[in-house]
């Protein structure tokens, strides 16, 4: 691999992706294998809030699937604080907040939060006060004790911001965090995400919501069809192309199409 | 451990708060304790008889809680995406794997305990003979079978994405080797070459659950299994209980989940 093509490495590297390809097999007649990911260079430092866009199939959840160890890589590598991410060690200092709210509905968000501390090892004392602040934070400290199937769907997301905040991350990796949110959710997300980046956390989410994207990220990449379009901080990109964000997006992805 | 006791008591606390076992559960201890408490015409062979039926009752409920409760665990943790904030956190494959083990391992056991215990109460106040210790071998050595059933079944819960086909492929697979696995090596001697040394092989290869099927001690009162043999018991299932884990592990630990 031609190693110009990386960014260039800082010490505080929180994130970095080498060369990364990731296949699935296909079971659509006359394809044997289709192509998630296609080389993807990438780093990510300390206290950045970076913004990972693209289209629908553009990659970025294979890419995050790699992250979080979901899908070895077909070929390259991704650390996380110079980890593998192969390694669960790597996943110690990560906060992961899905697209939509998996958790065990049957437990309440106290019995979540618990089961997830005990994962983390932490302390039986910091674990309950750990509880406390993370609910409190996300407003659901007066529901702790209510299975989470009874939640409504902003409350079920809210767990999972608390279940993600849990183990005070020093990387949150956030899936199109304020989909399916309503306003005050959103801003409330967008709340946590600043005070986070004012901590010196680094956040790396994924969103179709570009405008939000233009107001909070310090860097944003561009993927389409696996492949990485443009990667920078958002000012420089904007200034560069005479553009706003949205506008840029579009003109990388080559919509609308020419005939 | 830590992580693997803590995914085991969500395994357990999900089969207490879904409710899906109450009906077996309650019918198992009713028809048990009914049957076991009572008494045709002081007739021994008829106290026998009814001993018998419930045993059985409790072997088939157990075996229905193991496989039911094992066999969903993975594809339901797929299904409703649970398993992905939980493997973004610091749990191995092999941690995950052990949980779901020792989770549905621990749920049957709980389930025997309150089944062989209710029977005991009902069968030994009505015969006013307590054996409790051919209880505690009979107990033990159906939750190591159980033990093998589970693990298998968790391996196959890796392999068939539908947790009904592996569940019937389970069953069937431990009801026969419960039922024919102790003839086979009597059949292949009926066979010719190489079907013979074939089935011997598998009849070796095969964990012989049949081993641990100890009724008789209770229904006639028999004299305990030696303590050697119960011991060699237990390892011989800790054998076949690693070995299913193992295999469930290496088809599990790279198997990309998306």
């Amino acid at each position: 691999m031609d190693s110009s093509l990386l960014p260039e490495v800082s010490l505080d590297t929180t994130l970095s992706i080498e060369g990364l390809r990731v296949e699935y097999r296909s079971r659509d007649l006359g394809e044997t294998t289709k192509v998630a990911v296609k080389g993807l260079n990438l780093r990510v430092g300390q206290g950045e809030v970076f913004g990972f866009l693209g289209p629908n199939g553009a990659g970025k959840t294979s890419t995050m699937n790699v992250l979080l160890g979901f899908v070895p890589p077909t070929s390259g590598t991704a650390r996380i604080f110079g980890v593998d991410v192969h390694e669960p060690i790597a996943r110690q200092r990560i906060g992961y907040l899905p697209e939509q709210t998996y958790y065990y509905k049957f437990l309440n968000a106290e019995e979540l939060l618990r089961l997830y501390a005990s994962i983390f090892q932490i302390p039986k004392a910091e674990t309950e006060r750990r509880i406390d602040a993370v609910l409190k934070l996300v407003e659901l400290d007066h529901a702790r004790k209510r299975q989470i199937k009874t939640y409504s769907k902003g409350m079920q997301q809210r767990v999972g911001l608390a279940q993600a905040l849990l183990n005070n991350p020093d990387l949150l990796i956030l899936d199109e965090p304020t989909s399916g949110l309503d306003p005050i959710g959103r801003m409330k997300v967008r709340e946590i995400i600043q005070r986070l980046k004012g901590e010196g956390k680094t956040v790396f989410f994924s969103s179709h919501e570009l405008g939000e994207v233009e107001a909070i990220c310090d860097r944003v990449a561009i993927l389409h069809q696996g492949e990485l379009k443009t990667e920078g901080r958002v000012s420089d990109l904007l200034r560069e192309h005479g553009l706003n964000l949205e506008q840029l997006f579009l003109k990388l992805i080559g919509y609308p199409p020419q005939a | 451990m830590n992580t693997v006791w803590a995914l085991a008591k969500v395994v357990v606390l999900e089969m207490v708060r879904r409710k899906d076992f109450y009906v077996l559960f309650i019918l198992t201890v009713l028809l048990t304790g009914t049957a076991g408490s009572v008494n045709f015409f002081n007739d021994p062979g008829v106290v026998r008889y009814l001993k018998e039926l419930c045993l059985l009752l409790i072997w088939a409920s157990g075996l229905v809680i193991a496989i039911t409760c094992t066999a969903r665990q993975i594809p339901a943790e797929r299904e409703s995406r649970t398993i992905f904030p939980l493997l973004a956190k610091p749990v191995t494959r092999w941690q995950f794997l052990a949980g779901k083990f020792f989770g549905c391992w621990l749920a049957t056991g709980l389930a025997l305990v309150l089944f062989y215990a209710f029977f005991c109460v009902a069968s030994g106040t009505r015969e006013h003979h307590w054996p409790v210790l051919n209880y505690l071998q009979a107990a033990w050595l159906h939750w190591l079978m159980l033990g093998i059933v589970v693990a298998f079944t968790l391996l196959g819960s890796i392999v068939f994405a539908a947790p009904s086909s592996n569940g019937t492929i389970c069953f069937v697979c431990s009801a026969g080797i419960l039922l024919l696995g102790r003839h086979l090596n009597k059949v292949a001697l009926s066979l010719a070459e190489p079907l013979q040394s074939l089935l011997y092989a598998f009849y070796y290869l095969l964990p012989h659950l049949e081993f641990f099927d100890v009724r008789e001690l209770i229904i006639h009162n028999w004299a305990l299994v030696p303590w050697g043999v119960v011991a060699l018991a237990t390892l011989y299932a800790a054998a076949y209980t690693a070995f299913f884990l193992g295999a469930a592990w290496l088809v599990f630990r790279r198997r990309p989940l998306n």
